[in-house]
């Protein structure tokens, strides 16, 4: 460097300021400047429209009764109180609820992980007559909405029989509603929420792992299946990642199929459209008066829902802020792009 | 003893109809059957009894009674229809734009990148729709505008004013203003697609970029003439998922729920269902036909 400098015989120090003096520098740095500042502007922008609405939750979760009719307060209540978690937590029986949640949400991102995984892969390496119109089936699941299937799928889980043997054996078929047998069928069969979205990706995913990995393994004697587990699949992380975060958020959230296949609020996502009345209910401890007088206050009872909301969402903040890094990565990973 | 002759290479693509199996049963059963049987259903008159159903075929009447007769059903599907026309441009093109912004190299990007995901996480389901609507929220962000603070969010009359003034045309004028005050929902239906969109920057080659700016384009132009090409695959990919994405959640889907679980009546829920998903199925195939002839495959 400093060679050709005095080659040109110039200090380095007179160049930078000649190059400084020059129109264009300037003009390009008010560019890269300005930029910048559009850029943080309308990230900071919105991100804060996405976090308003928890801001919101937590200045409502944080107030007392009397904050509610006190009109010089807005966002930061006067006396704080944990008065209205203690309420959602007792009245909604929030450790049992939580406990629910947590196992039926794992459970079925196992079992839908393991069916998509499996999926995936046979229509990625599949070549018979039929396999394409085969995978446009998995197309097709997405496109259904969910809607047109749901009266026979509620209906079949009422009386619930395969091939007539549990009528055979009890005399009358079962009726799965109101348990978690509908989900783990349905996640283990590939059937549950979005799985056909699921299938896609791992598709698209094993399609971008080279066949010569897999023939390497044939070589050297492994079969099928063990190729599969020992080759195949460690490969395949990042997206059965992705594939699990999504399964898992998708169900802790899901209000549609809990609402059909569940009578009683076992889960989060049913538990909070009722949270407001049984909190009502629990405070009142039955009687009708009691009771109406708290179910006629709007603002309170506005308060209690937004506290059962927050607190149901809160696991799932908490579960997002050690895996969102995984997540993001993940996903940019996965190949879900193919 | 056929099976046998058969190499390994051969027998090794049978071996693929194993790992589907599982979800070959569920498709079957858990899908394709209940398809068949909401059908026959939407064409019969269901009656729940002690033992299971009744059903009475009634031909196409309750197809009639959705689309002449239903009070409601037809404006909502029309509703749920303009609403979708509306909102998916905005939400592809706004994703888009995002997905760039965060592709970009800046302090604080991955803190960035965590909060535009969360909408993935939360604004799914029956958060969404405690959302709307709820009074304690209207009050405090009533109060917050009304005590000009700046946390209210953006009241455009003004800029509504100015723009018609100034001689723009007062639909677009009218789509552009409606597309500030309903950012927060179109953000919320958006995490997915950035997250798609991103992956595929992601996976678009430095160096074309490089090789662009020898040339000496600018980054306006690398943009128009490196990454959308390349991104436009995913912005079909996007489109489809954002259409399907709204039709789940939007109003009639409410009803069509509403229609079978409380008042019961599941022969009318299905026939909706069947004009619902013909109306989806429309939709899409119209934007994948209008859309797949512009888009760009690299092979």
């Amino acid at each position: 460097m400093k060679s050709e400098v005095a080659a040109e015989g110039q200090p380095v120090k007179e160049r930078w300021l000649q190059r400084k003096a020059s129109a264009s520098y300037w003009l390009e740095a008010a560019k890269k400047w300005s930029w910048m500042i559009v850029r943080f502007v309308l990230i900071f922008g919105i991100s804060f429209i996405i976090i308003y609405p928890i801001l919101l939750k937590l200045s409502i979760a944080f107030k007392s009764r009397e904050d509610l009719y006190d009109s010089m307060v807005i966002w930061v209540p006067r006396a704080l109180t944990l008065e209205n978690f203690k309420l959602v937590y007792q009245a909604m029986n929030y450790p049992a609820v939580l406990l629910n949640t947590l196992l039926l949400s794992g459970v079925v991102m196992c079992l839908t992980t393991l069916t998509c995984v499996l999926a995936g892969y046979g229509f990625s390496r599949i070549r018979i007559r039929g396999s394409g119109l085969l995978f446009a089936a998995v197309i097709f699941t997405i496109l259904v909405p969910t809607h047109t299937i749901m009266v026979p799928l509620y209906l079949n889980f009422k009386s619930f029989d395969i091939f007539g043997l549990f009528a055979l054996m009890r005399g009358e078929p079962l009726n799965l509603i109101n348990t978690y047998w509908p989900f783990i069928l349905s996640a283990a069969l590939g059937m549950g929420v979005k799985t056909g979205l699921y299938v896609y990706i791992f598709r698209q995913f094993f399609k971008g792992i080279p066949r010569e990995i897999e023939e390497a393994a044939y070589v050297d004697g492994a079969n099928y299946f063990a190729t599969f587990m020992r080759v195949v699949l460690p490969n395949a992380v990042p997206a059965m990642v992705t594939v699990m975060l999504f399964s898992f958020v998708w169900q802790w959230n899901d209000s549609f199929f809990t609402n059909m296949y569940l009578n009683e609020p076992k889960v989060m996502s049913s538990m909070m459209a009722s949270s407001a009345y049984s909190i009502a209910t629990f405070l009142s401890g039955g009687g009708q008066a009691e009771m109406a007088r708290y179910v006629q206050d709007p603002f309170f009872m506005s308060m209690m829902m937004n506290t059962s909301v927050l607190m149901a969402i809160l696991p799932l903040i908490i579960l997002y802020l050690f895996v969102q890094r995984h997540f993001v990565e993940s996903v940019e990973r996965s190949g879900l792009v193919g | 003893m056929r099976f046998r002759k058969l190499s390994l290479e051969q027998k090794n693509r049978y071996y693929g109809i194993y790992f589907i199996l599982p979800w070959l049963i569920g498709f079957l059963f858990l899908f394709l059957v209940p398809l068949i049987a909401s059908f026959r259903y939407s064409l019969s008159n269901l009656q729940v009894t002690n033992e299971g159903f009744t059903l009475n075929h009634i031909g196409w009447s309750n197809y009639r009674e959705a689309l002449l007769s239903h009070e409601s059903y037809l404006r909502t599907l029309t509703g749920s229809l303009l609403n979708i026309g509306v909102n998916t441009p905005l939400i592809v093109i706004f994703s888009l734009f995002f997905a760039v912004l965060l592709n970009q190299k800046f302090r604080g990007r991955i803190l960035a990148r965590a909060i535009f995901f969360l909408p993935v996480i939360l604004a799914s389901g029956i958060i969404a729709s405690i959302e709307s609507g709820d009074l304690m929220q209207s009050v405090v962000s009533n109060a917050s505008e009304t005590t000009g603070g700046g946390l209210a969010i953006m009241d455009n009359l003004e800029l509504t004013v100015m723009l018609v003034e100034s001689g723009m045309s007062v639909t677009f004028v009218e789509y552009l203003t409606g597309a500030v005050s309903r950012i927060y929902e179109i953000i919320s239906q958006s995490g997915v697609q950035i997250l798609i969109f991103l992956a595929g920057l992601q996976s678009i080659s430095p160096s074309l970029y490089e090789a662009a700016k020898i040339e000496g384009s600018t980054g306006y132009e690398a943009f128009w003439k490196i990454t959308f090409p390349m991104i436009s695959p995913l912005i079909l990919t996007n489109l489809v998922y954002t259409i399907i994405d709204s039709f789940i959640r939007d109003e009639t889907s409410r009803m069509i729920v509403d229609t079978a679980f409380q008042s019961f009546d599941f022969g009318l829920s299905a026939a909706m269902a069947w004009m619902y998903f013909a109306v989806i199925a429309i939709v899409l195939w119209v934007t994948t036909a209008i859309v797949s002839r512009k888009v760009f495959y690299q092979d």
